[in-house]
């Protein structure tokens, strides 16, 4: 599974910080070229070879989270139709949430992968543009949400695994998607995949947005791949909130610790999956390979574990996340920080051992706070 | 209804007297000028057309549950800033630090009280904290209150006004929706009886997750309740949002809430549903 796929010649798409990636890849391409024509590059195109990837691996070792953001939009990113097809043996896509319709922008099917049988359930956000619409770029209706509880109570009935791939800017802030109920949809999902009898994973493969992530994020274990980002809003909604100017999504992206390593850093994720060298886009068998490898993997562990410790494990591992335990990051500039920092669980010692005090109110007439939106 | 003052004799060359800060108020429904007082009498509520005021948490205790039987738990619980948020001049730990200061803890308040007689356990959030925003506290102290509610085998009634989740947190705050999504699910496997209560403003986050899942959900009349903002809305589609979209009426009309209840029945609409549905 090498398979050396889609090179320069075939129109690798560069984000604006690979100037130099670019350059080296037009080169070694001129030479093949010259190669084919019978002119011996050999050795060049190996240094130069050697150059793009010491290149390659230096710029990635250091991405700043909004070039990572921008890694996980990459137009030529692996989408989920491609782990459907490259991954999923067998697959029977299955439609409809017996409700209202089919949203083509989660995808549900039954396939195998690896050798176990299981559901997986993807958000698709489309390769060109008329794939895009048709799919509303990735952001799914509430009829999707409800697909996807639909076909995971049908693999709870027959003891089916649920693998989930996360990939949606967000769930679609639509008139129609309010009228049927969007918030109901996701509440649901929250409230029901807990519970699930089956083992649940859920792997962010580009794009975690927010609640429209969640929606179809939770389970046993949650993945991330090495240059997809997870969120609780956009980087551009966040500026938005603070600067009044989307533009600043730069600075945003770094106050949201939205990268793989940050969020396993917090514990929030299990696994962070790695990419090819210079991000899934370059090598996309590899980045499937590594996702297939991680997902037999893990399903070998969770199979093993009874039930009743999964659906305890599933739930303690929710209870933790903000929790009394819950580790925290050190400040990435230099500024005061909160005098008593006091751990959650001391907090909760000292309010047992004191009695509540009554709080003085607040004006109720104060100004709105738009402080939060998801 | 009469503007003029008391006392007021006609046309005056001495400058007039500036009105004691707050003491009227327009209402930004009927567009009356009110007496702040009448208005708090009367619950918060206008009394020229019913529109409902915001109201912080206190203010809701004390309409809610029988006087003084509000027993808090946690209050002092505050956020450990799990992401160190700073962005620009924005300081998250700092923002934490003033409402303290104010005297306001968090953005729920959690605790067991009465209900015109009936034990509930309560919970009820407060927008004037950071908007009302769900963190890392508001879903432990949510979870801290469906365990009692589980252990002493009480209703829980949540009273929610929330911007959603809270952006300073990050991927924590998300997580909380999950959270207390998941302690729902294990309330409702105890067969314990949840009543959500949506007041005005209830959306994002927090109506993605415990707010939608009441067994049963009552909203105050012309609450604004909605996953998206209008102006995400407004700004995804660029088309004009119809009127009433997303008000407490286009739930009821769509299915997504059991009933509209006024401020001044949502005692007697609780302890009603208790009989029915409690143990
Ligand atoms: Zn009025």
């Amino acid at each position: 599974m090498t398979t050396q796929i889609e090179n320069t010649t075939s129109g690798l798409q560069y984000l604006p910080f690979e100037g130099r990636i670019a350059e080296l890849d037009a080169r070694i391409a001129e030479l093949r070229e010259e190669m084919a024509q019978g002119h011996d590059h050999g050795g060049e195109i190996r240094r130069l070879q050697q150059m793009l990837a010491e290149e390659l691996g230096r710029l990635y070792a250091h991405l700043t989270p909004w070039q990572v953001v921008q890694v996980a939009r990459h137009p030529q990113r692996p989408l989920f139709r491609d782990y459907l097809n490259l991954m999923v043996k067998n697959g029977r896509e299955l439609h409809g949430d017996r409700c209202f319709g089919d949203d083509p922008a989660i995808v549900t099917a039954l396939g195998q992968i690896g050798r176990d049988k299981v559901l997986v359930v993807g958000q698709e956000k489309g390769r060109d543009v008329k794939e895009k619409i048709a799919v509303n770029f990735g952001c799914p209706n509430p009829e999707g949400y409800r697909k996807a509880l639909a076909k995971m109570k049908l693999a709870e009935k027959f003891g089916l695994p649920i693998v989930t791939f996360i990939d949606t800017p967000g769930a679609y802030p639509g008139i129609g998607a309010e009228e049927r109920g969007q918030a109901q949809a996701i509440a649901m999902n929250l409230r029901e995949m807990p519970r699930l009898r089956v083992p649940i994973i859920c792997i962010v493969i580009g794009e975690g947005g927010s609640g429209g992530a969640l929606g179809i994020g939770v389970g046993d274990r949650l993945a991330i791949l090495q240059y997809a980002y997870y969120s609780v809003i956009s980087p551009e909604g966040c500026a938005g909130i603070l600067w009044r100017d989307g533009s600043q999504a730069d600075k945003a992206a770094e106050s949201l610790r939205l990268t793989a390593p940050e969020l396993k850093a917090l514990g929030l994720v299990d696994a962070v999956i790695p990419e090819s060298l210079g991000g899934a886009h370059r090598n996309v068998h590899d980045t499937i390979y590594n996702v297939e490898q991680y997902i037999t993997r893990t399903l070998r562990d969770l199979k093993r574990t009874r039930i009743e410790n999964l659906l305890e494990n599933r739930f303690r591992r929710l209870r933790a996340i903000g929790g009394a335990e819950q580790r925290v990051l050190p400040a990435r500039y230099a500024k005061p920080r909160l005098p008593d920092r006091v751990s959650a669980e001391a907090q909760l010692r000292r309010a047992a051992s004191e009695p509540a005090p009554d709080v003085p109110a607040v004006s109720p007439f104060g100004p709105d706070d738009p402080a939060a939106e998801t | 209804m009469a503007k003029t003052k008391p006392g007021w004799d006609g046309y005056s060359l001495k400058r007039r007297r500036e009105m004691p800060e707050g003491l009227w108020m327009a209402c930004p429904s009927c567009q009356n000028m009110l007496y702040r007082k009448t208005v708090e009498e009367n619950l918060h509520v206008c009394p020229e057309c019913d529109h409902h005021f915001r109201i912080d948490g206190k203010e809701r205790l004390r309409q809610l549950v029988d006087e003084g039987s509000f027993e808090e738990q946690v209050a002092e619980m505050t956020s450990t800033d799990p992401l160190a948020f700073v962005a620009g001049e924005t300081c998250y730990a700092d923002r934490i630090e003033a409402y303290k200061n104010k005297g306001c803890h968090e953005a729920m308040r959690v605790g067991k009280a009465f209900i015109r007689g009936r034990g509930v356990m309560l919970a009820v959030m407060d927008f004037a904290f950071l908007g009302g925003s769900m963190g890392m506290v508001v879903g432990e102290k949510f979870c801290l209150a469906v365990d009692r509610a589980i252990e002493e085998v009480l209703p829980l009634v949540v009273v929610s006004a929330s911007g959603g989740a809270r952006m300073h947190e990050g991927v924590v705050s998300l997580g909380q929706m999950a959270k207390t999504s998941a302690a729902l699910a294990r309330f409702d496997d105890a067969g314990g009886l949840f009543i959500s209560v949506l007041t005005d403003p209830t959306t994002g986050g927090v109506t993605a997750s415990f707010a939608m899942l009441g067994d049963v959900i009552l909203a105050e009349p012309r609450a604004l309740i909605g996953f998206a903002g209008p102006r995400t809305i407004y700004e995804t589609i660029k088309i004009e949002l119809p009127e009433g979209f997303q008000r407490s009426e286009f739930l009821l009309e769509h299915g997504f809430v059991d009933m509209i209840v006024h401020r001044r029945d949502l005692r007697s609409e609780i302890g009603r549903l208790i009989d029915y549905c409690g143990k």
